[in-house]
């Protein structure tokens, strides 16, 4: 995987309300979105483009069971999330909703605004100077789940694929 | 990869390898689970599952696993928890799904009351209070909706074992101390992630001394750790409260961690814990009671899965007997479940409250998540619910206090934060 991908950098403990705030939950998803880390990174959601990366501290996603919190990144683009770790509920929402989480101690070494690339032959986030960022391996179903975009469609295609069967 | 069968486990691993129909798991390994029960609610359940599952074409795959409890939005107040409350009806009757039990009390209640949970069984629910099954030996925990779609269709789920951790309450509690103090000393302790997604196991003489519904407030409020389950091992007391409900084949033999398994031991002694206040606006905001003397109180709250069930309504009255809450302070009690509210009543507990004053709501989630009741604005408000995140009960500038059912009774009685030991001596 050559593609390169954007960092944008936040702390430690962001929670769930500040990817999906309360004021913002009876919204559909896409104006939930436009609302995404305001407190914290009031232009993120404006400027994140498609295949940009976030770079977090500790704690990512703690709090609620809410999956919008996830939704609401795969929703701007969000290509991946790089963060020592994770709440637990956010963990699970987010490879069900497709976005993928790459557990890094390092991750705040990463710089905002630097180009990444993502190598997950070897689980490795690559540097723009070429240092190797060492991530926890993730299971292969995780990986599919990802890649299918998600439960939802992962599970639409197996039921086509066993009724055309 | 696989251990021999002679591996210590813990009670969770335990668990967690029966729903994989494995004889034993490592921490840290990802095993696919058979799920024994799903539940969901009014707010979490219907109105996400039915559309998805009719852009799935799919079914439920075992509707007598499957139980719906209307709990949130009921009695409905708004065009929107109409709205809500009849696509959960409709489609309850449209599916036709044996387990229904509308606007009967809160879901983490009604299910273990209406004999659903047993000893070894691996079950999810709807919404992060659903580690209140582990109190019967359960593995339960909550997952979001879109997971809840693909239990519903597949009736599977991945767990990676997680580590334990040991809770090890040593001695008694003194009189007027609960559950709830063990618990917010603990997460005050721990903090809000402290758990890490970790099972938690609750044990010792303290633990074993409680009753199921005193365990079940411990086990729900392990949720507030950052925890995936908060377990505790079941014996006779559970025996004796599950023959109440009607489930049938209660086994509950080999379900404890065994001597030597890999976990993390936390000890403490109940003894010496005295009740405990947490602060606005998080229930890691913990301290002893004194430390809030003196803090007046215009509202408060006794109601919640955690917070209103028979021996917390018992709690109260055994403060309030006799007494009159003070001009200003206005006592609102929501019981758990209409089970514990009858009981309460033939007891002459509800009477006592309301001869003191207190204000008896209907049995739902109600003000806990903001859906009830009224919290006024820049209030102050102890309550016995799980969590005080800031505008949670619907006001952003009330100050909402968390403590046990005695002392948020002897709070109102006094119309400031106060030791409940002080009034019941």
């Amino acid at each position: 995987m050559s593609e390169h991908h954007r960092v944008w950098k936040v702390g430690a403990d962001v929670d769930t309300d500040q990817l999906a705030p309360g004021a913002y939950m009876k919204l559909g998803i896409h104006d939930i979105a436009k609302h995404c880390l305001e407190g914290v990174r009031p232009e993120f959601a404006a400027n994140v483009k498609t295949g940009d990366v976030l770079a977090a501290g500790p704690n990512f996603g703690i709090g609620s069971s809410r999956e919008q919190a996830a939704d609401a990144l795969v929703k701007l683009g969000v290509k991946a999330v790089v963060a020592p770790s994770y709440g637990g509920l956010y963990f699970r929402n987010a490879f069900n909703l497709g976005l993928l989480l790459l557990t890094c101690k390092d991750a705040q070494a990463l710089e905002e605004g630097e180009k990444i690339s993502l190598d997950l032959s070897t689980w490795t986030v690559v540097r723009a100077n070429g240092q190797r960022l060492a991530c926890d391996p993730i299971p292969d179903f995780l990986v599919a789940m990802v890649e299918a975009g998600g439960l939802l469609p992962q599970l639409k295609l197996r039921l086509q694929q066993q009724r055309a069967s | 990869m696989s251990k021999p069968t002679n591996t210590p486990q813990t009670l969770a691993q335990k668990l967690i390898a029966k729903a994989a129909g494995r004889s034993n798991v490592a921490v840290g390994e990802i095993v696919n689970c058979q799920v024994d029960l799903a539940m969901f609610h009014d707010s979490s359940g219907p109105r996400r599952l039915k559309p998805m599952l009719e852009e799935l074409g799919a079914e439920i795959w075992d509707k007598s696993r499957v139980v719906l409890v209307m709990d949130h939005y009921v009695p409905e107040r708004d065009d929107d928890s109409r709205r809500i409350v009849r696509i959960a009806r409709e489609w309850a009757l449209e599916q036709k799904l044996p387990h229904v039990y509308d606007s009967l009390g809160i879901c983490h209640v009604v299910l273990p009351q209406k004999g659903h949970l047993k000893p070894g069984m691996f079950c999810v629910g709807g919404d992060s209070h659903s580690p209140t099954g582990g109190a019967l030996g359960t593995y339960m925990f909550g997952v979001g909706s879109t997971e809840m779609l693909g239990v519903v269709v597949t009736g599977q789920l991945w767990v990676r074992v997680p580590q334990t951790f040991l809770m090890r309450w040593n001695n008694r509690l003194q009189p007027g101390v609960t559950a709830k103090d063990m618990m917010l000393h603990m997460i005050g302790r721990f903090g809000m992630n402290g758990g890490e997604y970790q099972a938690i196991e609750f044990c010792g003489d303290a633990v074993k001394a409680l009753s199921m519904q005193e365990r079940m407030t411990m086990s729900n409020m392990s949720a507030e750790m950052g925890s995936q389950v908060g377990l505790i091992e079941p014996d006779q007391v559970t025996r004796d409260w599950l023959a109440t409900t009607g489930a049938k084949d209660v086994l509950i033999e080999g379900w404890h961690t065994d001597q030597g398994a890999e976990a993390v031991t936390h000890e403490f002694d109940a003894a010496t814990l005295v009740p405990q206040v947490a602060a606005p606006h998080s229930p890691a905001n913990t301290k002893s009671v004194d430390e809030f003397k003196n803090t007046p109180i215009q509202v408060a709250y006794i109601g919640a899965c955690t917070g209103a069930k028979l021996e917390d309504l018992r709690a109260a009255a055994q403060v309030l007997r006799g007494q009159q809450l003070p001009a200003g302070v206005r006592l609102m009690v929501a019981p758990a479940s209409l089970q514990d509210q009858a009981q309460a009543e033939s007891e002459g507990v509800m009477q006592t409250l309301r001869l003191s004053g207190a204000e008896v709501l209907p049995t739902s989630c109600g003000a806990c998540s903001g859906y009830g009741g009224s919290i006024p604005d820049g209030a102050n408000v102890i309550a016995t619910t799980a969590r005080n995140f800031k505008g949670r009960m619907g006001s952003a500038t009330a100050q909402v206090y968390l403590a046990s059912p005695y002392t948020v009774a002897a709070s109102a009685l006094r119309g400031s934060i106060s030791d409940p030991r002080e009034v019941l001596a």
